[in-house]
């Protein structure tokens, strides 16, 4: 009746994930709690988990990666704790069953739930902005891609109370992730939550492709389009390029432990290699679907804040176009000690670093955007400036990596994780507290502390530098990474360094959960009523914060770069009095109901519940017909209530 | 005076790195190489990255808005030339990189053999649940965890997988490779001097991966014969049930060595006809060609 499911998949004999999770049980229960006596459900229901405004989904997407963050971080936690007291003898407090579900969960949750959200937050919230429009090409689509994302999320974390996680690593590599060696759940975990999110994500890149592509205001031509928003769509392109590989390669692994296959086996004509590869022509586009859109929230913050246009934006978009292409050129430089021969080593360790030109010609343009410029430091600045520095060094070591005799020393060390470390935090994570400060007023209309924010940025760059300059230097001394125990005692002082380096970094999450809370209370003093705080440039500094639902009243007409510095120069004109009635999609909660069917649906799927796993489907499928067959799909807003909200609008804004 | 202890910690800190068994205390050709093309290759990016940072630091200090001696210019003009420029000093270092890494490859090719006076050493190689098989084809012995080879001699190892993958790593001796089941992997190395060198495996391959660790004993040439011989006289014989035993997942295996090996018992490893393997009897069922990874 319940397949494998038994009382023997909760973990009653171990405390550690018992407790973890009856904390998270009774934080969640305490917020439905709270929410349910304050009488604030049908707001929530209404505005927010049935809304398809591109604004409320991309706040949602970035809450949900701001508290994954927090999961993610208690995994790097944990580890960094571990490694730093099982040295030489001692067998610390994690035995290896418990330690390499952790390390697996980090990273799968770090890359598809703390940085995908994030990014993909920051994408809906601002793209349409910058483009002049009402919202993305299929709103309800983007409903249903979040609410997958967090199904995906759900089940992940699902795993630290029924049954277990995968015990693979992140890449989850057959033969290991075959049935034979992990016959238990971990892997389907694993499997499952990331082919659920992976569909939502991948209706996001149709999405936001169509969007970029066909809907931009009058004028917008795309050499007029934000360096932000070339990035999201270069982004896009590469997730509807490579998302399917990752969901095909994994496909084939589920019919090896599901119908007994042999795609990935070591036996009967299975090639786990074929795996690895299929993985990574997916992974490395992955690194730079995270990281284009960081570099586009930087290029707009540097511009921003130095006062001044972006140094050759034509360099600027001809790189991010030069990288999503070059992108998939690349993957086998992850493997390069699978024994290929030394053309094929040469050849990806050249398209390797000739990655390392555009890079370099981005830096350069931020670079000379300060140059002349006035530059002033608020938090979003602060984390661009680092971000230039620390990216750089990443490069740098990527570039070595990417020399295959110096792979064949340094692949799988903790210099390798340093590395990815150093551009994934040091690129992605400031990209996304670049991108949060900066673009916070804008959503919520009052703008974030800038002490504690900036407090937070410290703590985030030393924290990193403490905690990854340890590893870079042990790689080197021949660390590998994921050791449960530390071989060698004098490799210690170091991994204190780095575990000091890891509560530097709380210290900056904790700084960033104290300025949101601060800068809420104190919000009726932090207002924005200019809807441009920082003097933008862009279309999104053009409509008050947050934005009414229609984001613009009257569509703005694009003529230059930088749309809205040049209106600003101009002297912004006056409203058009004469409003027409705008058609706006109407709520759903087609999403919501799709993710809960597939939740269901996923669980099945992990604990061979077939009898469920067929509700489920078919659940979803009937849903989404209700939904193709529901008529109408807009609501009209009408003259009279634009002209009422532009009205309240204006009468708060300061005379331009 | 006060800038006396700066060389002391400039050179200080890698010499101290040095000394700690690691990728930058090479004890063979291969390694010494690695360790050259990695410093080479720093050396090569440190000259962006280096005034990249520094720019970067005085620009956004120099240009801060609260500086009065600045000159700022709002507009947006941008020099073409100055375009060119930047295009050109990342292309230019990435050339002469790309030269590096097509040289360094081939030079360094795992499968290339080292040239040396002494004979060459055959070594074959299997990963097993969580410990290392070395099997030496010639002498016709074979050790678990313990890897004894000839000081100035080239070994040439082939490797497999009787498991999962992982990867074949001495870090002082050089290059590491993938062991995969089913498939053949080549290895040549050589260690010029003697001592014991830690090895193990860097690619996790399940829980008894941290004990899955070795010693290489480069020991001189008339040593290995002695050691040989001492083998020969000395414990059991890794026939096939003594290896299916040995199959069985293990961590932190002590180091043993067998006084002979049945023949052919590292091809036949790769074609899975041996019981013991992860998958009993799928070699008899599908016997397949065996395969060279990479072609």
């Amino acid at each position: 009746m319940l397949g494998r499911l038994t009382w023997a998949a909760i973990p009653f004999n171990e405390p550690l994930p018992l407790l973890s999770a009856a904390v998270v049980a009774i934080i969640i229960g305490s917020v439905l709690a709270l929410v349910t006596i304050k009488g604030w459900v049908p707001y929530l229901w209404r505005e927010w988990v049935t809304s398809v405004d591109h604004k409320r989904i991309g706040v949602m997407y970035f809450a949900l990666g701001l508290v994954m963050l927090l999961r993610g971080f208690a995994d790097a936690f944990m580890m960094r704790t571990q490694q730093a007291i099982a040295v030489g003898d001692a067998t610390g407090y994690l035995p290896p069953a418990h330690y390499d579900q952790i390390f697996s969960a980090h990273g799968s949750i770090m890359i598809f739930f703390v940085a995908m959200p994030l990014v993909i937050g920051l994408m809906n919230f601002v793209v349409p902005l910058q483009l002049g429009v009402r919202d993305v090409a299929f709103p309800t689509l983007n409903s249903i891609s979040f609410w997958l994302t967090a199904t995906g999320a759900l089940l992940i974390n699902l795993s630290l109370v029924i049954g277990v996680f995968a015990r693979t690593g992140w890449m989850g590599y057959p033969p290991l992730s075959e049935l034979p060696f992990s016959p238990d759940v971990g892997v389907d975990y694993y499997l499952w939550s990331l082919q659920i999110s992976g569909i939502g994500t991948l209706l996001t890149g149709v999405n936001f492709v169509t969007t970029i592509l066909k809907l931009r205001a009058p004028g917008m031509t795309y050499f007029r389009m934000p360096v932000f928003c070339w990035t999201a769509l270069s982004a896009s392109l590469l997730i509807v390029a490579a998302f399917p590989i990752l969901t095909a390669t994994f496909m084939m692994l589920l019919l090896d432990r599901y119908l007994g296959m042999h795609f990935f086996t070591n036996d009967a004509g299975g090639n786990q290699m074929m795996y690895v590869n299929l993985f990574w022509a997916w992974g490395h586009p992955e690194v730079y679907i995270l990281v284009l859109p960081a570099f586009g929230a930087f290029s707009e913050v540097v511009a921003t804040f130095s006062g001044k246009g972006l140094f050759s934006y034509r360099s600027m978009v001809l790189a991010t176009l030069g990288i999503c292409v070059l992108s998939f050129m690349v993957w086998l430089h992850h493997f390069f000690t699978m024994g290929a021969g030394a053309d094929v080593n040469a050849f990806f360790g050249i398209m390797s670093s000739i990655i390392a030109v555009p890079t370099g010609v981005k830096v350069f343009n931020w670079l000379f955007t300060m140059y002349r410029g006035r530059v002033v430091f608020k938090t979003p600045m602060l984390f661009a400036v680092g971000f230039m520095i620390t990216f750089v060094i990443g490069g740098m070591t990527g570039v070595l990596l990417a020399v295959p005799p110096v792979d064949f020393v340094l692949h799988n060390s903790v210099f390798l994780v340093a590395h990815f470390h150093n551009v994934i935090i040091g690129g992605v994570v400031y990209g996304a507290l670049a991108g949060y400060n900066y673009w916070f007023p804008k959503a919520f209309g009052f703008t974030l502390d800038e002490r504690l924010g900036k407090a937070s940025f410290w703590c985030w760059l030393i924290g990193f530098y403490l905690a990854f300059t340890p590893l870079y230097v042990l790689g080197l001394m021949g660390m590998t990474r994921r050791l449960q125990r530390i071989p060698e005692p004098s490799w210690q002082p170091l991994l204190l360094v780095a575990e000091a380096g890891a509560i530097v970094i709380f210290c900056g999450i904790l700084c960033q959960i104290a300025q949101l809370y601060v800068s809420i209370r104190a919000r009726q003093r932090r207002l924005d009523l200019t809807g441009d705080p920082w003097d933008g440039r862009t279309l999104e500094w053009a409509t008050s914060s947050p934005p009414p639902p229609y984001n613009f009243a009257v569509l703005p007409r694009v003529e230059t770069i930088d749309a809205f510095w040049s209106m600003k120069r101009r002297g912004l004109r006056p409203v058009e009095p004469a409003h027409e009635p705008i058609e706006m999609p109407r709520n759903s909660p087609v999403g919501f109901i799709i993710a809960f069917f597939a939740t269901i649906t996923g669980f099945a799927l992990i604990w061979h519940i077939w009898w469920m796993v067929i509700i489920g489907l078919l659940a979803s499928v009937v849903t989404l017909m209700v939904f193709g067959w529901s008529d109408p799909r807009e609501r009209e807003i009408s003259a009279a209530e634009i002209a009422e909200i532009e009205r309240a609008r204006l009468s708060v804004r300061q005379p331009a | 005076m006060r800038y006396r202890a700066l060389p002391v910690l400039l050179f200080g800190a890698p010499t101290l790195c040095s000394c700690t068994q690691g990728v930058l205390d090479p004890k063979g050709p291969v390694a010494a190489a690695e360790k050259l093309l990695l410093i080479n290759a720093t050396a090569i990016t440190l000259v962006v990255v280096v005034p990249v940072i520094l720019a970067t630091l005085a620009f956004a200090w120099w240009y801060r808005s609260s500086n009065p001696s600045a000159s700022r210019s709002a507009d947006e003009s941008y020099e073409g030339r100055l375009e060119f420029v930047l295009w050109s000093i990342p292309a230019l270092i990435v050339i002469l990189l790309g030269g590096v890494i097509w040289i360094g490859s081939h030079q360094l090719d795992p499968r290339a053999p080292i040239a040396a006076k002494a004979d060459p050493l055959r070594v074959d190689v299997v990963a097993l649940d969580w410990k290392w098989l070395f099997i030496y084809p010639a002498e016709r012995i074979a050790t678990v965890n313990q890897l004894v080879i000839p000081v100035g001699a080239p070994v040439q190892f082939r490797l497999t997988s009787a498991t999962v993958m992982n990867s074949f790593f001495i870090p002082q001796l050089g290059s590491q490779i993938y062991t995969m089941g089913g498939m053949t992997t080549h290895l040549n190395l050589r260690a010029d001097q003697p001592g014991e060198y830690p090895g193990f495996s860097a690619n996790f391959s399940g829980d008894g991966f941290s004990g899955m660790r070795f010693i290489a004993k480069a020991v001189p040439a008339g040593d290995f014969s002695v050691w040989v011989e001492q083998v020969r006289g000395a414990g059991s014989a890794l026939d096939e049930s003594e290896y299916a035993d040995l199959a069985k997942p293990s961590s932190d295996a002590p180091p043993t060595t067998y006084r002979s090996v049945v023949p052919n018992l590292f091809e036949r490893i790769v074609a899975q006809t041996v019981s013991g393997s992860q998958t009993p009897g799928a070699g008899e069922v599908w016997r397949r060609p065996v395969r060279q990874a990479g072609g």
